[in-house]
Order: structure tokens, then sequence, then C-alpha cells
């Protein structure tokens, strides 16, 4: 078996650091669809160290990782930990509760601290739109976004697309992108980073994405970004390869965006009925936490071949190592990466 | 009283309301004496020549955020009315006769009173005793005032005094925590944002109150097309309405935000292309009145932030005057229109005689260099911050010389 620590040797991509020649990771928006399948194709190779027994390597053995999370998160926090940890590095975890955030420092003093530590990679999620951007600036190290308010979430967006690749493989269906897919994604467009990353993601890989949410949940513009914009759910899901539900922030809606949570599961909840508009067996996802009975049924959140929300989470280890391994990859002095 | 002597600027393009004159013009005891085409220069008078340049009044600009000397006279500014939003606010006569004797001699504050105690749109200031101490009009501040009643109050009030009301025209239901102009490049940011239409729906209603109360109403900054629709109607209507535009809302657009840059954060937001082309319309076509700097420095501690976390504003003193004369040169206004915009008009809506060469007038004078090319850098600016908009862009125009009260200021 090919040893998973040693860098692709891939046709496909261009040579060394050409394949991939970005120091951060801040959106999909600063990628190509080259360097985008040059992820996928290097998460494929952990995806398999991760179902085997022991799943180790000691790729970043004696580097320091900084998960630095001003936003709770659970999930995704944890996911950039053992991602981190497989590949034998120091991880830390920083919360924004237990941080000098509150204390009045401000986000670039922060970041000056984060730097003087020398990390080799810092992770972050922040509540503010463009806040990675402006901490990249100032450290020295790789950052990779994991969120930035309704900005981009990019290694979501990544990790859907590696499921959803993985998923067309295991249905006989392989394809290197998703060319000729239609793909609806249903939920709070407005606030959402998945959103917009995903967006982008997909159209870089060839599907065409519906968006639908209720008006006060649309940002403007949608159309000059190129996707097609619904209100009407029945309409966005009818002949969909694949319906990608988003969470309902309830506790943000309080009556201002949306009247009540059974309202919007009328109009907008995935039930098995509704999901009978899209093709036969398109695929379900969630990036989760799931609000079951509100954006998604159990009964469709569960059906076994088509909703792939748990094997979305299973990629997303393999898919943060893959990116963890290429950013620090100039700093390893990989050879054709220095 | 100081002695003052008798000063000339000889060989100069007049800037005066008959037109551009080329010729000199004569100060005596800080005051406009004589100017045209054939002022002889006696033998007592200190003379500048102005090697053929343009010879200006000073520039009057109606709403800056800080008194920043070395910025303004960078910028030929000679006159600033400044707004309410100090800390403390000017809602009280003591402060506001404080701030209008603070600048003196060289640089002239005109303060605009706060319009409700604390700018905080609930209580209305004193606004007669305000005007006793120098307040030069009524300012709502960076906000609206969310009551309708009390806006109508304010300006039935304010209309007695003859003080102009200078409002800012942002629905609060609408704005409210928007830092963007909805759109494409909001969303691709995910950057809260407001549409363009709480700049009409505020404007619709001042401008209604306004014809209600008459009282002259000065919008600070009008940046939308549907925006200068309403203005161009109220004024066919023969509303006393005037509004005003900072360069930043003429020069860029929302694309100019696209890489989280903060200097870009400005109240209202930048807006799309086609409003920035309707703006320059309404320049061009005399909807806009004034054009002001809107001078609002501000350090790392708001600047070096997440977009949505800074605070808005930019430092506008040193560009005022280039930018504007990029219009000129790009044939959207004439020369006289520009001085009109920066000058004349703005001191017409505070009501202080000054703006104009004009025999009898203080001697306030800028000496401009108008092709003088220069590139405008964050790094050699004179103002106390440095976020400007425009850094690294180049720009034509400068001032060469400038005197106030018929002193000349060292530059």
């Amino acid at each position: 078996m090919q040893n998973p620590g040693a860098p692709v040797a891939d046709d496909r991509f261009p040579n060394g650091r050409l394949a991939f020649p970005h120091k951060h990771l801040i959106g999909i928006a600063q990628l190509e669809r080259h360097e985008i399948l040059f992820l996928l194709a290097s998460a494929e190779r952990w995806v398999e160290l991760n179902r085997q027994g022991a799943k180790h390597d000691d790729l970043l053995a004696g580097r320091t990782i900084i998960n630095a999370f001003f936003e709770n998160s659970t999930r995704t926090l944890l996911s950039f930990e053992i991602a981190g940890k497989r590949l034998g590095a120091d991880v830390v975890n920083m919360q924004a509760a237990t941080s000098s955030l509150k204390k009045g420092e401000t986000l670039i003093d922060t970041a000056i601290t984060l730097n003087a530590m020398r990390p080799d990679a810092i992770v972050i999620r922040h509540g503010s739109s463009g806040a990675t951007q402006l901490l990249a600036d100032k450290v020295d190290c790789p950052v990779l976004n994991a969120g930035d308010g309704s900005h981009e979430h990019p290694t979501q967006a990544l990790l859907d697309a590696l499921a959803l690749r993985e998923a067309l493989k295991r249905r006989g269906e392989p394809a290197d992108d998703f060319t000729g897919l239609t793909v609806t994604i249903c939920g709070d467009i407005l606030h959402s980073r998945v959103a917009r990353s995903n967006l982008l993601c997909l159209q870089a890989l060839g599907a065409s994405v519906r968006l639908c949410a209720p008006p006060a949940l649309m940002p403007a513009g949608i159309e000059q970004i190129g996707a097609r914009a619904f209100t009407d759910f029945d309409q966005a899901l009818a002949g969909a390869d694949v319906v990608m539900m988003l969470r309902l922030q309830s506790e943000r809606m309080a009556g201002q965006f949306i009247p009540s949570e059974r309202e919007y599961h009328q109009l907008y909840g995935l039930t098995k009925k509704r999901l009978a508009f899209a093709r036969d067996n398109a695929l379900v996802m969630h990036p989760g936490p799931m609000n079951r009975g509100v954006e998604i049924d159990s009964e469709v959140a569960d059906i076994i071949d088509r909703s792939i929300i748990t094997q979305q989470v299973e990629m997303g280890v393999a898919l943060r190592m893959a990116c963890l391994d290429v950013l620090t990859r100039s700093a390893r002095g990989v050879e054709g990466w220095a | 009283m100081k002695q003052m002597g008798t000063l000339a600027i000889t060989g100069g393009r007049l800037i005066t309301p008959d037109g551009v004159i080329e010729g000199a013009l004569r100060c005596i005891d800080g005051c406009i004496a004589e100017l045209g085409p054939d002022i002889a220069v006696r033998d007592s008078d200190d003379v500048i020549d102005a090697h053929g340049k343009l010879v200006s009044p000073g520039l009057v600009d109606l709403g800056v955020f800080a008194v920043d000397k070395p910025a303004f006279h960078f910028g030929g500014i000679t006159r600033a009315a400044l707004m309410p939003d100090q800390s403390p606010p000017l809602d009280y006569p003591s402060r506001v006769n404080y701030i209008a004797k603070s600048g003196k001699p060289d640089l002239w504050v005109h303060p605009l009173a706060a319009a409700t105690r604390g700018l905080e749109g609930c209580e209305l200031a004193e606004l007669a005793l305000m005007k006793e101490a120098g307040a030069r009009g009524v300012a709502t501040g960076r906000r609206w005032i969310r009551d309708s009643g009390l806006m109508l109050r304010l300006m039935q009030y304010a209309a007695m005094l003859d003080l102009v009301v200078v409002a800012h025209a942002e629905d609060e239901g609408l704005s409210r925590t928007a830092v963007a102009t909805a759109g494409e490049i909001a969303t691709r940011l995910g950057l809260p944002a407001a549409p363009a239409e709480a700049e009409t729906l505020a404007l619709a209603r001042d401008i209604a109150l306004a014809e209600m109360s008459g009282v002259r109403l000065h919008v600070r900054q009008v940046t939308t097309a549907a925006g200068f629709r309403l203005v161009r109607e109220a004024k066919a209507r023969g509303v006393r309405l005037t509004c005003g535009i900072t360069p930043a809302h003429f020069m860029l657009s929302d694309l100019a935000t696209a890489d989280f840059r903060t200097f870009t954060r400005l109240s209202p937001p930048l807006r799309s292309e086609a409003d920035r082309q309707a703006a320059r319309d309404a320049i061009g076509e005399g909807v806009v009145d004034v054009i002001a700097s809107g001078h609002d420095p501000r350090g790392p501690e708001d600047k070096r932030l997440p977009f949505a976390d800074a605070e808005p504003g930019m430092a506008g003193a040193e560009t005022l005057l280039a930018m504007t004369l990029g219009l000129v040169r790009d044939k959207v206004i004439d020369l006289e229109h520009a001085f009109a915009l920066l000058c004349s008009n703005p001191a017409a809506i505070l009501g202080v005689p000054a703006g104009r060469l004009e025999g009898g007038l203080e001697a306030d004078i800028a000496i401009i260099d108008p092709d003088a090319p220069w590139i405008i850098d964050r790094r050699k600016m004179e103002a106390t911050a440095d976020n400007t908009p425009f850094d690294r862009q180049g720009a034509q125009g400068r001032v060469v010389r400038l005197v106030k009260g018929g002193q000349i200021i060292e530059l």
C-alpha cells in the first residue's frame, strides 16, 4: 500500500507548489477549479487512513497547530482537532470564552500574541466577515478559515464536495467534478457562510446551483453570482440531484425573519413527500447540527443511501487533514514546495 | 488690534462670482479690498506672484468630524463646519462657544449644534442658546432622527431661528446593523447590508417635513440615483433643500470594499456603480450643492478591525480639492461650478460671509496649481490619521499658498 504521508504524484495537477500556490485557506473565492480538485484528491488518501484501526501518521510530528475559535463550535473544532492529532501535530484549542478577547484585547493583538508562540498553522473561526483575512495578514504561518461571519467556510464546502464525490462513486456514477448536476441549497442563505462557500465551490466544479429561502433570508445580487433564487421550495427541488439543507438558527430569527418554526417547516422543511419533487434517488446533505422537525424531518435525514449527512462529517476529518498537510508543506520543506 | 499690512496677489486667474478673471487682488486689514484685471500694486504691499495659477476663495468644508488644522490647510480649507458628534457632543452652549473660537486665527470653525441632547434623538437641545453661542446650523449627527414628530418640531423650531438643519439620510429600520449596500459585493463578502432605499425613505420623510415647516434643510450626503431624483423634484417644487456629497461616493463604488479594507467603510456605505454614475450626473446637473470632505480621521483602534466592527469614516480634507478638480478634468463641471460647490454654496448655507472673492469679505484665499500631480500616500498625510480610501492613487491639483484673513499660512 502507498504510504499515505507521501505527496500525490498525479499528472492531473501541476507539480509541487504550483498545484496549490496559496499560503492560507481563506475562502473558496480565491481558489481555481484545479486547486479545489487537488485538495479533494489529497484528502482521498486520508479517508483510507481514517478507516484503519490505528489512525495515525507522523507527518506533522513536532508541529504546533492552534485552533483559535472566537465563536462557539463543537463539531468543526473537534474535526480540526482530530485532523491535527491524526497527523501527529500538537494541537491546542483556544476558545473565546476563556480568551483575553473578553478583556478587551483587539483581534490584531491576539493575532500577534498567537504568532509569537510560533505555531505552524492557525485555524480561525470568528463571528465577523473578513476577520480571518485580517488575522492572516498579521501572522507568519498558514491560516485556515474555519468560518468568518457570513463570509466563507471553505473546509465545509470542500468536505461537502468530497462527500458528494464519494457518494456518486459508491452509486456507480464516479465523476471528477459535478458537471451536469443540479444542487438545491435551502435555508438561511442570508446569514450562511456555508451557503456562500458551497455556492462558489459547486459552481467551480461545474454544478448548477439553486438557492431557496424566504425573501427575508435571501441576500441581494444572487443572480449576479450565477445562482438561481427560489422562494418556492417545491419548484427549487424539481429535478434536483442533490438537496442541501441549512440549519435554521432560530435564536437569531426571533420573529423578525420568519414568523415561527412550524410555519418555516410547513414551507421549507424537507419532508419525504417534498423530497419526491427532486430527482429519483436525489442525495440529501446537511452541514449540521440538524434541527430535526424544523428544516429536515428525521425520516429524510436517516434515509440510508440517500442521506449522506454522516459521511459529510467523516469526510470532514480527512479533508482537514489534507488542508493541514498541503498548507504546511512549504514550511516542512517538502520537495517542490519550498 | 494687531497691525496688519496690505497684501497683493498678482498674476493669477481669479475665481470670482463673475467668472475667471486674469488679474490681481489686494487685501487690506485682513479683508479683500479690490480685485480685477487692472489693479495696481502699491509700494507698501507685500506681493505674492501667483504665476498664472488659480486664485480661489478658501474652501468652506461643510460637515467635518474633527478639527484637524494641518490637514485642512493642506487641502486649502480655511473654514470648516464641525459636526456635533464630538466627545462630549456639541449639545450645550458653552461647548459650542468654545469650539467656535477654537481654530482662530488661521482656521475658522463653525459649530453645528446637536439637534438633540446627547445626539440621542429624544429631546431637543437648547438651539437658540447655541445659536447665540456661535452655532451656524443644527445637525442630527451621524444618525437620523427616528421619531418623525420630533423631527418636525425640530425643523419648526430651527425655521423660527433661521438655522439650517443638517440631516443624515439613512432609515434606521433598514440600516440598523448594515455596513454595506445590499448587492452582489455585500453578498459575496457576507456583510450586513441595507438596500439603497434606506436613503430614499429617510430623504422622502425629511423633505416632506421640511416642506411643512419651511425650514432650510441640508442633507449632508445624498448618494443614490433615487435620492437625487427626490432632491431634484423637491427643489423644482420650491422646497428649501440643499444637498451635499463627499468625493468617496462619486469616486468609488462598493467594488472598493471587496478586500474588506476598512478605510472604505463609510456612512452611508459605498453604493453600486450605477449610483456612482448617478452622483456624477447629479453634480453636473446642479442637483448637488456642496462637495465636502466629511473629514473623519480614525486611528488603528477604530479601523484595524474586521470590516463590520470598524468605525465608519475617512480622512478626506487633503483629497477634497484634487478629487473635485478631477470632475473638472472629466468635464462633469466647469471650474466656476467646482468652486461654487467647495466655497460659495457651503458658505451661503451656513450663512457666513465667505466663500467668494469679493470686496469687503475676509481675505480667505487659496492659490492653487490645478495640474500639479501628486500621489496620495497614507504614510505622508497631514491628518491625525491615515484612513484615506484613495491610498496610492494619483491625483492632480494642490494648494501652493494659503491665506486666512489676510495672513499667509505656512504650508
